[in-house]
């Protein structure tokens, strides 16, 4: 019961950041719907999130060392917007796809293949 | 036996369901699921935000992540989720290699996770004293940093030490370019995905 | 209440908090349920008085008070149908989800001066951001029903729902720029006194954002006549069409939760809160912060110095519970007289309302208000004595979060000092 009485440190929230960082990247290369990849995106960027947000506290710091302070939140919350205005651009390509193709996978988007 | 740390039950609570969901976006099939659990693993990390101190940028992951682009990623599903395109399987070869791919990044991940002494928790619990955020952000948008003021103070005293100058840089030009970003992101999504234009008599 | 626990009965600080989440779980818990029973009785009433007939008479005495329990009741024996089409999991889990959302709202929603669940900085944008989750609920619900008319029903919430959070926030954010802050028990404390000190007559600008911000609440959380996921007039029951007995009341108690909770926020961001029309609680001396006055002197000589304050502070709260509970009572009973009244609208009629009227109202209220608080020009509130903004503000920042570190294990009863009177009204 090490961990429950063990108070939470950085890596604890990158490890966290990890996986949801590496499930987001094998979403995206594996998935073949559209919008399943665009899932595996938003996981990756919010595990990149989850790095910032635990650099930034104050909490999880053994020192008084300087930690990111405001950057990090701030960093946090422009890739929140990013993620909204990706979000918005990348459903409007994939409704353009599926009106033009009839489908969602994207590996039958290969017009341009000789 | 020591104490139960409340703070480190929450996290794992909230990391253990963050992460969980999110190989359950991975591993199902199903667009919609896939949605869905989403929406959980996502909505577990606002919680982790909250747990370490970032309350405003976990409100916003609520509001604008779990609420605003999420919604409408389910939208975009259900609008294109048809018979053959709710579920559509990986071939088990593809598997492999992004198990294999996947695995190895994780695993080096990890291992600079746990390495750094930097990184180490914390010998004891600190305190958790709620901060006000909200308005301390604010102020570093507009490049009141309150978190640095001893250092803006220093460089003021000591002009050798403002040549490269960190204490008081705020975020306003980002916020503009972000603000503008937005603004365009909008006009360019209504434009993508406008209606094709009809060739036909007009209705009156 | 942590805090009391600890400091005053002695308890151990986990056991402590875990005895004071289990208690306000509790206590939450049951004013959403009790509350979706009342709500549910006045909306038959009102509707019944609405359209010039009796609502329920029978069950329960004159009134029909217990026609909803019989209801309850009704429903659970209901057969708990799974439609074969249905995604089963995903159908079972979205009541559950609107439930959630819904409830996770009171986490944050203060009911007095400083009883709040879980005192949360950013507690505005928590409500706003939980209650419209709810959607998800909605939006699984139509589509794991395997059913077209389901499924129409949750295509036309997710598009309101999207739409809406746009004025929504804007509404909001209306007086957290006059407060200064988005904590609601602090937005709360800083309208006591008279009326006029209430946001909704700060200046003109917010007095029409409240009604902007009505509709919006209104179709947020999708009550006539914005209930376009549920129009049983061309989608049969819209999202809830397969669901049946108790998993199909889950999704009315999370409605009527819902419906609470923005009828709260609005009392608390335009209406006072918990501060009646006069300041009641501070002639009667029902207080904790400074002398002694009236019933509070007379109780602090009933039960000594140390708890005659505390006594007063926790009759004067509890004034204004039932204050706020009156108020977000009459912001849900004007919702049902609305949805009595008003025809449905359809949905592009519905985008509109949002698209060109309410946003473009609520940017311009925003932009209005920001201006009359920078120039600071005079309306209602500035000719009654009233308690500086900014002073409630700066105080509240400085004791709020702190720790009673400095304060020893359960307290000598001579420790009556002003410090610790203010560090309880901070707590709870």
């Amino acid at each position: 019961m090490n961990l429950l009485t063990e108070p939470i440190g950085i890596s604890h929230y990158l490890a966290v950041g990890a996986v949801m960082f590496v499930a987001g990247a094998v979403c995206m290369a594996t998935k073949r719907n559209a919008l399943g990849i665009l899932m595996g995106i938003e996981l990756v960027l919010n595990g990149a999130n989850v790095n910032f947000v635990a650099f930034s506290s104050e909490y999880l710091r053994s020192g008084p060392r300087a930690s990111l302070g405001l950057d990090g939140q701030l960093i946090a919350l422009f890739v929140i917007v990013l993620a909204a205005a990706e979000a918005a651009v990348a459903l409007a390509i994939a409704l353009n796809f599926y009106n033009n193709h009839a489908t969602i996978d994207v590996d039958r988007a290969d017009d341009l293949k000789g | 036996m020591d104490s139960i740390n409340v703070h480190s039950l929450l996290f794992l609570l909230f990391a253990a369901v963050a992460c969980a969901f999110a190989v359950a976006v991975v591993v199902t099939s199903n667009v919609v699921r896939m949605a869905f659990y989403l929406v959980v693993s996502l909505g577990a990390t606002a919680g982790l935000y909250f747990l370490a101190g970032a309350d405003f940028v976990g409100a916003m992951q609520l509001m604008i992540y779990v609420g605003g682009t999420l919604v409408l990623l389910v939208f975009g599903v259900m609008l294109t989720a048809q018979g053959p395109f709710i579920s559509m399987r990986t071939r088990a070869g593809e598997w492999i290699i992004a198990a294999v791919v996947g695995s190895s990044l994780l695993g080096l991940l990890l291992s600079t996770a746990f390495r750094v002494d930097a990184w180490k928790p914390p010998a004891e619990a600190r305190e958790q004293t709620a901060s006000v955020t909200s308005s301390r952000l604010g102020g570093g948008l507009l490049g009141y940093r309150v978190d640095r003021m001893e250092q803006a103070a220093a460089e003021q005293a000591d002009p050798t030490l403002a040549k490269n100058s960190q204490g008081m840089s705020g975020y306003l030009m980002p916020f503009e370019v972000i603000s503008v970003h937005l603004l365009v992101v909008l006009i360019a999504a209504a434009y993508l995905a406008r209606p094709k234009k009809r060739v036909g008599p007009r209705e009156a | 209440m942590a805090d009391f626990f600890h400091y005053d009965l002695g308890l151990w600080p986990g056991v402590a908090k875990a005895l004071a989440a289990v208690i306000q779980c509790a206590l939450l818990l049951n004013v959403v349920a009790v509350g979706a029973l009342v709500f549910i009785w006045l909306e038959r009433k009102v509707s019944g008085r609405i359209q010039d007939r009796l609502g329920p008479t029978r069950v329960g005495g004159k009134f029909g008070w217990l026609q909803t329990l019989a209801d309850g009741v009704k429903l659970i024996t209901k057969e708990d149908l799974v439609p074969k089409e249905a995604d089963g999991f995903l159908f079972k889990a979205a009541p559950y989800i609107s439930f959630c959302s819904s409830f996770a709202a009171y986490m944050a929603l203060p009911f007095s001066s400083g009883w709040v669940g879980l005192p949360i900085n950013t507690a505005v944008f928590f409500i706003v951001a939980v209650v419209g989750l709810e959607v998800f609920g909605v939006i699984l619900a139509g589509y794991a029903s395997g059913s077209k008319w389901s499924l129409f029903g949750g295509m036309r919430e997710a598009a309101q729902v999207v739409s809406y959070e746009v004025p929504l926030g804007l509404c909001v954010v209306v007086p957290v720029v006059i407060a200064g802050t988005m904590d609601l028990v602090a937005i709360g404390d800083m309208q006591a006194g008279l009326f006029t000190n209430w946001f909704v007559l700060h200046d003109p600008f917010t007095f029409i954002t409240f009604f902007v911000y009505l509709t919006c609440a209104t179709a947020s959380v999708n009550r006539a006549p914005f209930d376009l996921a549920e129009a049983e007039s061309e989608l049969v029951a819209g999202f809830h069409t397969e669901y049946s007995g108790l998993r199909w009341s889950i999704f009315f108690m999370a409605e009527y939760g819902s419906m609470f909770a923005v009828s709260a926020l609005a009392a608390i961001l335009f209406l006072g809160g918990w501060n009646g029309p006069i300041p009641l609680t501070s002639l009667l001396g029902l207080t904790d912060v400074g002398e002694p006055a009236a019933i509070g002197a007379f109780l602090s000589w009933l039960c000594g110095e140390e708890w005659g304050p505390r006594v007063a502070g926790y009759l004067g709260r509890l004034l204004g519970m039932t204050n706020l509970i009156f108020k977000a009572c009459l912001g849900v009973t004007a919702m049902m007289w609305v949805r009595w009244t008003l025809p449905r609208l359809r949905i592009d009629q519905v985008i509109t309302t949002c698209l060109k009227y309410c946003t473009p109202i609520a940017a311009v209220m925003f932009v209005g208000a920001c201006l009359w608080k920078v120039g600071g020009i005079p309306f209602a509130n500035d000719f009654v004595p009233h308690q500086d903004r900014l002073e409630v503000r700066e105080s509240y920042h400085r004791t709020w979060g702190k720790p009673r570190e400095d304060k020893p294990k359960a307290p000598p009863i001579t420790n009556a000092t002003t410090e610790s009177t203010v560090a309880t009204a901070a707590t709870r």
